[in-house]
């Protein structure tokens, strides 16, 4: 019961502590008082029909009905209630308390008041000490001292060695952790201890249960019992007011969808994402009344956004002479925020949910709209009067949720902070189904082929896209200074129209949680990076994300990736190697999380891939932007028989079997959806001492390949793509270890991949200086051979410091046995020139000498 | 057992009474019992052409809390609430603590005296939609939906004329009351609450019939469609309501509550209530208008029962089609003959061209009957190139097409349009409702776009936009709604006809170049006279059963045929790669399998993949000489 700042008034007169003793027979008391004689029988509280804390309706407490033998049940509450505020001012040495609104403190006021009073407490220091072990509070099954005691030992003792919590970082995970953290808020200074239910639980099931059902009456006994332990460890630490306790993470962890009225004055978890926030309301919550009179004064609690108006002055007594003093009142801040279902955890074909939040005191603005929030707090509901003076109702409740911590989901984006932490629940039984599921040897087959089964064959792309998915281990040297190490895998597709590229693309979006889609054709530089622009409202200027922004730690699909922009293209380089997004606009400097793997789709520039082409030339994007990309499949249409065949086969059974016989057939999306979130979660594989050996050895071996012909066949950022592959092999059989099959598959992916984008269309070759210099060495050869020869030309002819272009390009084809082309030619010059031989003007070549 | 005009009339006495009967044993399962005691009246024959219906009555000749049926569309669903499924009330002004149980399901108000603090309180959740009429809802199934009931219209609108309804509405209140022993206590609690009921009766009564049209301005009801009308309902929803989505098509019946109490604008007036209730005065003006509209213009519907519906056809029975095997068959028989007969009609609307007639009936009836991962199977979105721009062609035509689906939508692709329309919808978080656009269509709505109408001219965003949309419908079938923050994706099967002069600039299926057969000097003389053909009723009745039916029909394929087909392609692929791609064969088994229904076969025959292959061979010739005459490059 965090009663308002009355309750430390009688230790210390602070600034607005001091309540006149003559407030105790103040004319308002006696209502309520008298109300709850009356209705002893069956609570006090009328806003809540349900509360556990004031009636016997709540389902969660049947237990507690043999509490209600008592035969005066409303002595106990008084004796609790009164001790809890007594207890709760003890040891705290002049720090005052701060209400919390959140607790619901505001419409149990009354209740709270009352007693805190002076005249009320003194009562009840005399029989709280024999009578407060034995009792509970009223409608629970809450023992003050007893709950106090299970606390306190729990913020002694617990001790989490396996925490991955970002908040636990710098702790000494042995040591109890929350006697750190409350050390850490005596040099600190911020009164807010942060409780992770899920410990609670771990530590005492009993307590847990007694703090999700209760958290209106174990919150503040829990505030009680840090506030002790605190100032007892800490005595001379000063602090602005008294610790509170902030219980997050309740195992309560729900949708917003299946919130429903057994959760009412629960403490409950649910995640969304901020739509709406209103603006600071300020509450009254404790209004200063002033005889005109006499100028005595009162105040009166607000009881349920009412005051009773005192209509007697209790030290005159001329009745209406008391009049609201604004300036004097106490107000607390209050917003209200609405909070929608994220789109992830919603059921197909129907709108999403939103639910109200109030925020309280220092939670107020905390959030902003668009945010996704995890938010800990009290669910309410309260009945709606069509009209204040009639006793008609509308059988309908409100509910809001009393916030009591927000957690701010996307805030690890911001700091950079690992985030495959990232919270996906999962059901035992569904991670033993995964873990089945990867038991078995065929999973990679299995799972390849439940990728867009109705696309037809491309067994090797979709291997690729599924290890794009898995993705490999984010490896951080950030500390030795060289940055992270790309995981992500890119992978371009290009190929003939109407191969279902767009398709695949399309299956990849609809499968992974943040991924985007964009077109290239559609899409800026800014729409795909990220823009400032002028907020209508607030005239501030505020950064808008971009799609590879907003894909961070998703994929990015990007469709027409030829029909791009030179400019949009460009800044794909910085993020697809070094995976951050840099920003210098309107002011606004700044970097860019972007750890998006691309996939990308590009059409052939003559709309029909050309075989005697190499891919640069067909897809007509430049080399830099191509070596970036660990796998580059061509989607062409193979034409043969059997292929055909099964094609035709596939297309038709789509359209006769059932949907049933295809779910048979296939891998639910849903599990594939689990199996891939659970694995980037849980699973980051390593490099094995074997493994590492065979990725040398592949590596070695692709150099050599190359050596033999004179030209260089494999560069460092292969042997990079061929780990990432290996590790997302291994991320797709769950395993903690890379091993040599990993790097196997690795190999043939990657070879699979390079024969097809990579061969030399001249020779017959894999080529992969195609994709790295954008010409292959082949081509290279031929041009100094042609360089070589004319030179000789020239040379034959003798003394002749000038000639004619067009005469040199007849003789040269005349001479050569292969055809020269114009381009050839010119590249040939253009070397020549580069050796200081001869110089090119208009249309003469002169030579140098 | 209560008699017939019992539960249409007074549906909530009969709940009362399940209820009062279950509290002797408190697990009786009254509330399941109830639901299918309506389920069975209405599954009686011809028991729900008694129902009244909200689409064909006007609001104000409907009694209140009596039974009503409405067809609708989900636009919109609210937030779940909790209201009091049991409450207790204490008489106050006696202090004998007279205590009553209450049943609160079916109802929006409570009566007076709720004891909040009742430990016999159980509070119970239910879900809100909001319905709409089905958007694009041709004429004539209004006419014919209502013209069925004849006899349901007839009563209401005799015996609760709207002279009447405050005596009704007295009744009302006396049968709810009625329960109660002690009448006498209650005499003095009554009379302000009766008087209130009057005074609203009264002026609901004035001003109902014009409700309608004053609704339009200053309360939008948020129709998918401009220029559309009818009532648009709040329904609740008590039981599963998880099976439900957004834009199904639902037959909903359930109680019809008025009650003035609930209108928002009242509220609004008495300042002082939003004051003293903070929870409430959280809500924005406009939040609330949209939740809580005055429910003369926007009734509260408690769902009973609500059945799904595949078609939203009058002429044929609403059923599945597997229970109605005599319909089935006795029109299958038909549907050879009746497709001669709309050939030849289409071949007249489109100026003699046979081949164009064909695929029309085919695009007519497409229909998206399955979806694999992203991809939907069935759609057969057709372009039909070559339109005459003269005499308006396109609209005369779309009229046609009008008389013949449930129901359709004309949208003309001009530049403003495009530029000014909002097609997809949005949600709007200040009202926190979804706002409408012109793609939140039911089920086998025909979409006619028009693109004769575009002119030269820039799109700007909403156009860019637009056009995309457009283009997602077609090419997947789903709209990207728009919840600001982020997009989420609803399927959606709409038939999407592209009138154009060239080839269209959205995708498509398939294109096919309108031929007109007669000379372009006559062309206007006979655009004139396609009109000229009055279809009797009873012909252009038969066609619109057809269309719905081959729509209906099952398809399957033989392993025979399969292994034919596949001959076919591989044959084909052998002669000339080129010629067929896989996307080819996607479309011809569409094709197919369109044409087999169209035919009233229920599985793929030789002869009609033989007769498909020639279509498309005929349609494939005449694009290509089209193209080499216009040298037009797709």
């Amino acid at each position: 019961m965090s009663s308002p700042t009355s309750t430390p008034g009688g230790r210390k007169r602070g600034r607005n502590t001091n309540p006149p003793t003559p407030s105790s027979e103040d004319p308002t008391s006696p209502p309520s008082q008298r109300r709850r004689g009356q209705d002893s029988s069956t609570g006090d509280l009328m806003p809540m029909p349900t509360s556990p804390a004031t009636d016997m309706l709540s389902p969660a407490a049947p237990q507690d009905t043999s509490l209600f033998s008592s035969p005066r049940p409303s002595v106990q509450p008084n004796e609790v209630d009164m001790s809890s505020p007594l207890m709760y001012g003890t040891p705290m040495r002049g720090t005052p308390a701060r209400q919390r609104p959140d607790l619901g403190s505001v419409r149990k006021a009354p209740q709270v008041d009352l007693h805190s009073e002076p005249p009320s407490t003194d009562g009840a220091v005399a029989s709280e000490p024999n009578a407060g072990q034995r009792l509970v509070i009223w409608g629970t099954d809450v023992n003050v001292g007893t709950c106090k005691e299970k606390f306190q030992r729990f913020l002694q003792r617990f001790t989490d060695p396996n925490s991955t919590e970002d908040e636990n970082a710098g702790l000494d995970l042995n040591e109890p952790l929350y006697m750190q953290k409350l050390e850490e808020i005596s040099v600190v200074g911020d009164p807010v201890l942060n409780v992770n239910c899920r410990h609670v639980q771990s530590f005492d099931a009993e307590l847990y249960r007694q703090l999700i059902c209760y958290p209106q009456e174990v919150i503040p006994t829990f505030d009680m019992a840090v506030n002790e332990l605190f100032f007892e460890r800490f005595p001379d630490s000063i602090l602005e007011y008294q610790i509170q306790v902030r219980p997050y993470n309740a195992l309560k962890t729900r949708n917003m969808r299946s919130l429903n009225p057994e959760d009412i004055d629960q403490l409950i978890t649910i995640s969304g994402m901020v739509i709406r926030t209103s603006q600071l309301i300020p509450e009254m919550q404790e209004g200063f009344f002033q005889c005109q009179v006499c100028a005595y004064s009162t105040r009166v609690e607000v009881d349920r956004g009412r005051i009773a108006e005192p209509a007697v002055c209790r030290n005159c007594n001329n009745t209406h002479s008391l009049a609201l003093v604004h300036n004097r009142s106490v107000f607390s801040d209050k917003q209200m925020i609405k909070v929608q279902e994220s789109p992830e955890d919603m059921p197909a074909g129907q709108t999403p949910h939103t639910t109200v939040v109030y925020a309280h005191n220092d939670l107020v603005d905390k959030v902003q709209p668009g945010d996704r929030v995890n938010i800990t707090g009290i669910y309410r509901a309260v009945p709606m009067r069509v009209n204040p003076r009639q006793n008609n109702v509308k059988s309908v409740y409100k509910t809001h949720i009393d916030a009591i911590h927000f957690r701010k989901t996307d805030e690890k984006r911001l700091h950079g902070l690992d985030e495959e932490a990232e919270q996906k629940l999962f059901t035992e039984d569904r991670v033993q189904t995964l873990k089945e599921l990867a038991a078995k040897p065929d999973v990679y087959e299995r799972l390849s082929s439940a990728l867009a089964p109705s696309i037809y064959e491309h067994e090797d792309i979709k291997k690729g896209i599924l290890l794009q998915l898995f993705g490999g281990t984010r490896k951080d040297f950030s500390q030795t200074g060289r940055g992270n190490f790309r995981a992500e895998v890119n992978i371009l597709l290009c190929g003939d129209p109407g191969t279902s590229k767009s398709q695949l693309l399309q299956y990849v979006y609809n499968l992974v949680p943040r991924g985007q889609y964009t077109s290239g054709k559609g899409s800026s530089a800014v729409g795909l990076t990220a823009y400032v622009m002028k907020d209508p409202e607030t005239r501030q200027l505020v950064l808008q994300t971009g799609a590879l922004v907003l894909s961070d730690n998703g994929i990015c699909c990007i469709d027409e990736f030829d029909k791009m922009s030179d400019n949009t293209r460009s800044v794909l380089h910085e993020v697809m190697e070094q995976q951050t997004l840099s920003i210098a606009k309107a002011g606004i400097i700044c970097q860019l999380n972007a750890r998006t793997a691309v996939l990308a789709a590009a059409n052939p520039v003559e709309s029909q891939w050309n075989p005697k082409k190499t891919t640069i030339e067909n897809i007509q994007l430049p080399h830099t932007l191509l070596s970036r990309f660990d796998l580059i499949f061509l989607m062409l249409d193979p034409q043969d028989e059997a292929y055909d065949r099964r094609l035709a086969h596939h297309l038709v059974s789509l359209y006769y079997q059932s949907e049933e016989q295809m779910e048979e057939e296939f891998l639910d999306m849903a599990v594939l959806k689990d199996y891939i979130a659970y694995a980037r979660t849980y699973i980051s594989p390593r490099l094995s001492e074997e493994a590492s050996q065979a990725l040398i050895e592949a590596y070695v071996d692709m150099r050599k390949i190359g050596s033999g012909r004179g030209m260089v066949s494999a560069y460092p950022r292969q042997l990079e793509s061929l780990i990432r592959l290996a590790e997302a092999h291994a991320k797709v059989r769950f395993s903690e270890k890379v091993e040599s099959i990993d790097v196997e598959e690795a190999k043939r992916l990657h070879r699979e991949a390079l024969k097809q984008s990579a061969t030399d269309p001249r020779t017959g070759f894999v080529d992969i200086s195609i994709l790295t210099t954008g010409m292959s060495a082949t081509a290279r050869k031929r041009k100094e051979e042609v360089a070589q020869a004319l030179k000789k030309l020239i040379q034959a002819k003798g003394k002749t410091p000038a000639m004619k272009y067009q005469q040199l390009l007849d003789d040269l084809r005349g001479q050569s046995e292969t055809a020269i082309t114009k381009e050839l030619f010119d590249e040939a010059l253009r070397a020549l020139a580069d050796e200081d031989y001869l110089t090119v003007t208009g249309k003469t070549v002169r030579l140098l000498a | 057992m209560p008699s017939t005009q019992d539960w249409i009339n007074d549906p909530l006495a009969v709940v009362e009474e399940m209820f009062a009967a279950s509290q002797n044993n408190s697990n009786s399962g009254w509330e399941t019992k109830a639901v299918e005691f309506f389920q069975d009246q209405l599954k009686e024959r011809d028991t729900h052409t008694l129902v009244p219906s909200l689409n064909d009555v006007p609001l104000h000749y409907l009694k209140p809390n009596s039974l009503v049926k409405f067809r609708c569309l989900i636009q919109d669903m609210f937030d779940p609430e909790f209201y009091m499924g049991v409450y207790e009330t204490v008489d106050p002004s006696t202090k004998t603590k007279v205590r009553m149980l209450r049943c609160g399901k079916y109802k929006d108000v409570t009566e007076c005296g709720v004891d909040f603090n009742s430990r016999n309180t159980v509070t119970a959740e239910r879900q809100t939609f909001y319905c709409v009429p089905i958007p694009g809802e041709n004429p004539w199934v209004k006419e014919i939906s209502s013209s069925c009931l004849t006899e349901a219209r007839v009563v209401p609108s005799t015996s609760y004329a709207p002279s009447r309804q405050k005596r009704s509405y007295e009744e009302d209140d006396d049968m709810d009351t009625q329960p109660q022993k002690q009448r006498e206590p209650h005499a003095g609690m009554k009379i302000p609450s009766e008087h209130h009921g009057n005074g609203d009766c009264k002026r609901q009564e004035t001003e109902a019939p014009s409700s309608q049209t004053a609704s339009a301005s200053h309360l939008d009801l948020n129709f998918p469609l401009p220029g559309e009308k009818g009532p648009s309902c709040l329904v609740k929803v008590y039981e599963d309501w998880d099976r439900f989505k957004l834009n199904d098509t639902l037959e909903v019946y359930g109680i019809l509550s008025v009650s003035p109490a609930l209108s928002a604008l009242a509220d609004e007036k008495d300042a002082s209530s939003s004051l003293l209730d903070p929870a409430e005065s959280m809500e924005t003006a406009e939040e609330q208008r949209v939740h809580s509209p005055p429910a003369s213009l926007v009734p509260r519907l408690h769902m009973l029962h609500a059945k799904p519906l595949p078609h939203n056809n009058p002429l044929l029975p609403s059923a599945a089609l597997e229970d109605n095997s005599a319909f089935l068959s006795s029109t299958l028989s038909e549907m050879a003959s009746v497709r001669e007969e709309i050939l030849s009609y289409f071949t007249h609307v489109l100026l003699g061209d046979a081949l164009a007639a064909e695929y029309l009936i085919l695009h007519l009836i497409s229909n998206v009957y399955s979806r694999r991962d992203v991809l939907p199977l069935g759609k057969f979105t057709l372009n039909l190139s070559g339109c005459p721009t003269v005499a308006s062609y396109t609209e005369r035509f779309y009229q046609i097409i009008q008389q013949l689906v449930p129901s359709s939508h004309y949208l003309a692709m001009s530049l403003q349009n495009m530029n000014q329309m909002r097609l997809v919808p949005k949600k709007d978080y200040v009202a926190n409702r979804l706002v409408s656009g012109a793609l939140q269509l039911a089920r086998n709505t025909s979409l006619f776009l028009d693109e004769t109408q575009l002119e030269q001219g820039q799109l700007d965003t909403t156009g860019v936009r637009n056009v995309t949309a457009l283009g997602n419908l077609i090419s997947w079938q789903k709209v990207d709604y728009d919840f600001n923050y982020h997009q989420m994706e609803f399927p959606c099967n709409i038939n999407v006809l592209i009138a154009s002069e060239g080839r269209s600039l959205l995708p498509s299926d398939c294109q096919i170049h309108l031929q007109p057969q007669v000379a372009p000097s006559h062309l206007e003389e006979s655009l004139s006279s396609i009109h000229m053909h009055p279809q009797a009723s009873s012909q252009l009745n038969k066609f619109r059963i057809y269309l719905s039916m081959a729509r209906l029909l099952d398809y399957s394929i033989s392993d025979e045929v399969t292994k034919s087909v596949e001959d076919d392609f591989v044959d084909m692929r052998k002669d000339d790669p080129q010629s067929i791609s896989a996307e080819d064969l996607h479309r011809m088994l569409v094709v197919a399998r369109l044409l087999s229904l169209s035919l009233g076969q229920t599985s793929l025959s030789r002869d009609s993949w033989l007769r498909a292959k020639h279509i498309e061979m005929l349609r494939r010739s005449r694009m290509e000489q089209h193209k080499c005459v216009n040298g037009n490059e797709p």
